[in-house]
């Protein structure tokens, strides 16, 4: 199958190839960063036509992970939407579409900084979830001495070198206290794990998880690591 | 009309000059509506082609633009600026002669739309943004000539086509406009002549005495030439002593990384400091006007140079033009020989120094072709639609137009001639909705249709963006390169995929010098001084040439033959080593090499096919290696062989080339393949779908970039019949894939292929290592080197014995 199971803050969690995360013990399915939207905004400005299949993409996946998983509880880690207006605004199918997933499931909506305040949409809009010892939120705190702190926010990819090949996935990055999650959307691109921002906020142990047909762990690339060349 | 100014003709006298006969026809048929000038190089082209506009001006000066001249190269205006400056000035012409490429300052432009020179000398980037402008009416209303030059390049690339529309364009706006051609020897006079025209219009064409053969052999060293590598390091000393020995030397490269490492090695050799400059498109714009200046004013002893110096610049005193690596394309070998002597009816000399001994068989060939007078080319096919719908947007931006003028207009332009309207249409949707099958929002409507019928541009403000996306030059994304620290000096450019392999310390070649990677900022590279006497990472890319079929042709022919007389000992004893270890490449079977090398497998297929075939060859191959398991990661591909790598050797090679599996998957297999991604991405840019450029600047971080690869495989699952995926397929049918050619080699060698297993490189295979152009595969291989590589970190660690997580399985054979 195509997940990892590693344990966080005492909990087994399991991490999909597709940059969802599954916690059986509590049914919960958890998408950070989908970014619905992400194209009808960049086209607005008269700019660019995108092309606007990226929520269709992004529903698919996630509809696929929902089956798979057999979650009952959803959390949207914040940044479901592009903007906090285009939740109205999201054509009427894609509504429909998410109204369809929601269906007999608990779902969150975390709120994100694309997306502060309610998103006309069902399900509970919160600015924190709590489950079991986990907490989730958008974006990491800077002190996060509890530990457990499940966030978004930063889109991490991974990029590493494969006896002279370059590989670079999204990847989820945790440590003892924290687990930040790649981004789940369509077209969302990421932010290297060697940037200094991810390289300050995790701790020196730190491992990150690629997804990918068979997402692989592996201790997380930091700036200040040599890099290693292929022999 | 045609008789020129007494001033000038005296200015011509005091210097001794007479009008070469072509010049004088110029004059004679200074009426034409269309007129194409075939004249070799040092032939006084470019002053036959303004010597009608001087005669018209000089006799009755009125204000406004009379003749625009359009070249391919900024540097190029700039030096015709200068020629034509001092004729003027000193026959005391009432005329007025002004530059305008993306070099010119922003003061200057705007000045210029208000109040044009007599003569405006430009590119046809920057004309295009010209024509976006509300004002174009106004500014071209009065123009009388336009003087194409160097015709011959530009017709055959998108940079041509986006040039015959504006040219369409500007006939609308001044409908007694003649058009002027300017080109180098062909083989087809007549092809450049229908784009040149208005179609249907007949364009008459006039034909330069072509002048002496040149005068062109190849440099014999001492030292033999390498197996491979494009460096020709070897020949140094060879060509530091003609250095010495001539005047002005241009030493010309096919690529940018092959010209900064042998200007390199020229410099670590030059004892008696020589002035030797060097001259591509990736250097700083001030680094190369300096040595243009310092080439003008004759105090360079020779230039290390790429295309960049290809097209006629009058360098002053070049004397001798030296190719370093193949010619790959004896048309382009022709003109660069005519930068030598710049004096017409005087022979040019050239050398040619092959860099490896592949290369010594190619450049014996492409002499024999040269002394046969055989040019090549491939015609291409019919306009491409991307840049057609980049014209529809400029003309939007220029104000509202209608759609059945605007369409008129296009067909007019020779490369368009026979675009249906259905296929206008679909263009014209695009950029009304999108072109999207999902019903539009107003968001993906960049023109709409007013009640009058007229379209304009839904968001005027787009224009600005539109305008900054004008182009269809298709360089990779480039980042510049400067020192570090305040004010730090900007060296130049690389390709971004080159930037982001580099780690601080690496050390690379720019301008000449190597430096130090610092690190990135603001997307800008910054590098120190480094002292190192050997870079260690080769540097970017620069362009690739393809071999033309009729030199691959002569090359196999000569692999056939017993012994080689006419290449050098080195050379023929190579050919009979490669002989001796493996085979030649025979007629009516197919050789196959595989070996170990590089910690891969190796597998080398001599089709001898041309680069298109060999490269559907290698997409092919490689999706059938996949489909066996044999974790292919990726191919190269030349004129006579594709070299595949990956993670298992082929032992038998018969099922790979079983056709009807071949061609099975074809369809899909290109369509979600690396070639093909590439070719969207271009097409994406030019079309408008993707921007390069949005403010100015790129910016940095996370969610700055879309990448086109995600946003093509998005289009082909939900869209797949959108205009830039038909776009995508034309552009790759009309050369990338050449699948009847694959065909035709299978039905030719049947089941007669030979496969070598050999324990290393062969002789025949080394050049291959070095070739530029490689597609990686992405698919099971990349599976089986992470589990590998974290199964190695993860022991390393020791994470292995503390997880109390599962470990990582075993790699499972897909």
């Amino acid at each position: 199958m195509n997940r990892l199971a590693f344990t966080f803050h005492g909990a087994t969690l399991e991490a999909l190839g597709s940059g969802a995360l599954y916690w059986p013990a509590h049914g919960l399915l958890v998408v950070s960063d989908l970014h619905l939207g992400k194209c009808a905004r960049l086209s607005a400005g008269g700019g660019a036509a995108l092309p606007p299949y990226d929520a269709r993409e992004t529903l698919t996946r996630l509809a696929t992970d929902l089956d798979a998983t057999g979650a009952t509880r959803v959390i949207c880690l914040g940044d479901s939407f592009d903007t906090a207006e285009i939740g109205a605004v999201l054509p009427e199918d894609e509504r429909a579409w998410i109204t369809r997933l929601q269906a007999g499931r608990e779902w969150t909506w975390v709120e994100g900084n694309h997306d502060p305040g309610p998103v006309g949409l069902g399900g509970t809009h919160l600015r924190e979830a709590r489950h079991g010892a986990l907490h989730f939120r958008h974006i990491a705190q800077a002190d996060a001495h509890g530990g457990g702190e499940v966030s978004g926010h930063y889109h991490p990819k991974a990029r590493i070198a494969l006896r002279g090949r370059t590989l670079s996935r999204p990847c989820f990055l945790v440590d003892s206290r924290r687990l930040v999650m790649p981004a789940y959307g369509a077209y969302t691109g990421g932010l290297c794990t060697r940037s200094p921002v991810l390289s300050a906020l995790m701790d020196a142990d730190a491992q990150a998880i690629l997804c990918g047909p068979k997402p692989a762990r592996l201790p997380m690339p930091r700036a200040q690591q040599p890099r290693r060349r292929a022999s | 009309m045609t008789d020129l100014p007494a001033s000038l003709l005296d200015w011509f006298a005091t210097r001794g000059w007479d009008l070469h006969p072509h010049q004088r026809a110029m004059l004679d048929r200074a009426t034409a509506p269309s007129l194409l000038l075939i004249a070799p190089t040092g032939g006084g082209k470019t002053l036959a082609g303004f010597l009608p506009t001087l005669a018209e001006l000089a006799e009755a000066p009125k204000p406004g633009l009379h003749t625009l001249y359009v070249s391919p190269l900024k540097a190029l205006a700039a030096d015709i600026k200068r020629n034509l400056g001092t004729p003027i000035a000193e026959a005391n012409l009432p005329i007025r002669v002004e530059d305008r490429t993306g070099d010119t300052p922003a003061s200057r432009k705007k000045r210029q739309r208000a109040d044009p020179p007599h003569i405006l000398l430009t590119t046809p980037e920057s004309l295009a943004l010209l024509t976006s402008y509300e004002d174009a009416h106004r500014m071209f209303a009065g123009l009388e000539r336009v003087v194409i030059d160097e015709i011959h390049a530009l017709a055959e690339s998108k940079r041509g086509d986006q040039l015959m529309l504006a040219l369409a364009r500007l006939q609308t706006l001044a409908p007694n406009l003649r058009r002027v051609g300017l080109s180098a020897t062909v083989d087809d006079p007549d092809r450049i002549a229908t784009l040149l025209a208005r179609h249907p219009d007949r364009c008459e064409i006039l034909e330069a005495d072509p002048g002496p053969d040149p005068d062109i052999e190849m440099l014999v060293t001492e030292t033999p030439p390498p197996w491979s590598g494009g460096g020709a390091k070897y020949a140094i000393p060879a060509v530091l002593d003609e250095v010495k020995r001539h005047k002005t030397t241009l030493i010309f490269h096919n690529t940018r990384a092959q010209a900064e490492i042998f200007f390199h090695n020229l410099w670590l050799a030059n004892e008696e400091a020589l002035p030797i400059g060097i001259h591509h498109g990736s250097l700083d714009r001030a680094q190369r006007e300096r040595v243009e200046a310092a080439m003008v004013a004759g105090e360079l002893r020779a230039i290390v140079c790429t295309g960049s110096l290809d097209l006629g610049i009058d360098w002053g005193d070049v004397d001798l033009v030296i190719q370093v690596g193949a010619p790959k394309n004896v048309k382009r070998l022709v003109q660069r020989i005519g930068r030598a002597n710049h004096r017409y009816n005087a022979p040019s000399k050239a050398l040619l120094v092959p860099a490896n001994r592949f290369e010594v068989v190619e450049c014996v060939a492409a002499l024999q072709a040269v002394k046969e007078r055989d040019l090549d080319g491939d015609p291409p096919g019919p306009g491409p639609r991307d840049v057609l719908c980049q014209h529809i947007l400029i003309a939007a931006c220029a104000g509202p137009f209608d759609a059945d003028m605007l369409y008129a207009e296009m067909i007019s332009a020779g490369a368009y001639a026979g675009l249906t309207r259905a296929r206008f249409d679909a263009c014209l949707d695009f950029c009304a909705t999108g072109g999207y099958a999902l019903r539009a929002y107003d968001q993906w409507r960049r023109i709409v249709q007013r009640p009058d019928g007229l379209w304009q541009l839904r968001d005027p403000r787009a224009s600005q963006r539109i305008r900054m996306n004008i182009g269809t030059i298709q360089d990779t994304d480039t980042l510049k390169v400067r020192m570090r620290g305040r004010g730090g000096k900007p060296l130049g450019e690389v390709e971004e995929g080159f930037a982001a392999q580099l780690s601080k310390g690496d050390t690379f070649l720019i301008g000449g010098q190597i430096v130090r990677y610092e690190g990135l900022r603001e997307m800008v590279v910054e590098v120190s001084r480094d002292a190192a006497q050997k870079p260690k990472i080769a540097t970017f890319m620069g362009t690739k040439f393809a071999t033309s079929t009729q030199l691959s042709h002569r090359i196999v022919r000569m692999c056939q033959q017993e012994d080689w007389p006419e290449l050098p000992t080195h050379t023929a004893d190579w050919l009979k080593l490669q002989r001796d270890v493996s085979r030649l490449p025979e007629p009516g079977r197919l050789l196959i090499e595989s070996f170990p090398h590089d910690g891969r497998e190796q597998l080398v297929v001599y089709g001898f096919a041309g680069r298109n075939a060999q490269q559907t060859l290698g997409l092919l191959l490689t999706k059938r290696m996949e489909e066996e398991g044999q974790a292919p990661m990726g191919f190269v591909a030349t004129d006579y062989a594709t070299l595949i790598w990956g993670l298992d050797a082929v032992t038998d090679p018969r099922p790979l080339f079983d056709m009807e599996r071949l061609e099975a998957g074809l369809d899909g297999w290109l369509a979600g393949n690396a070639v093909m991604k590439r070719t969207f991405r271009a097409s994406a840019h030019i079309a408008g779908l993707l921007e390069r450029q949005v403010g100015g600047t790129r910016k940095t971080g996370k969610q700055a970039t879309m990448s086109s690869d995600i946003l093509y495989d998005t289009l082909l699952k939900y869209d797949p019949d959108h205009l830039l995926m038909q776009i995508t397929r034309e552009e790759a049918m009309r050369g990338l894939v050449d699948f009847d050619r694959i065909r035709e080699m299978k039905a030719r060698v049947g089941d007669r292929i030979d496969l070598e297993r050999l324990t290393r490189v062969t002789p025949l295979a080394a050049p291959l290592f070095l070739e530029p152009g490689r597609v990686p595969i992405r698919g099971s291989a990349d599976e089986r080197l992470l589990e590998e590589e974290v199964t190695r970190l993860l022991d390393e660690s020791g994470l292995a014995q503390v997880d109390t997580a599962p470990k990582p399985r075993r790699p499972i054979p897909s």
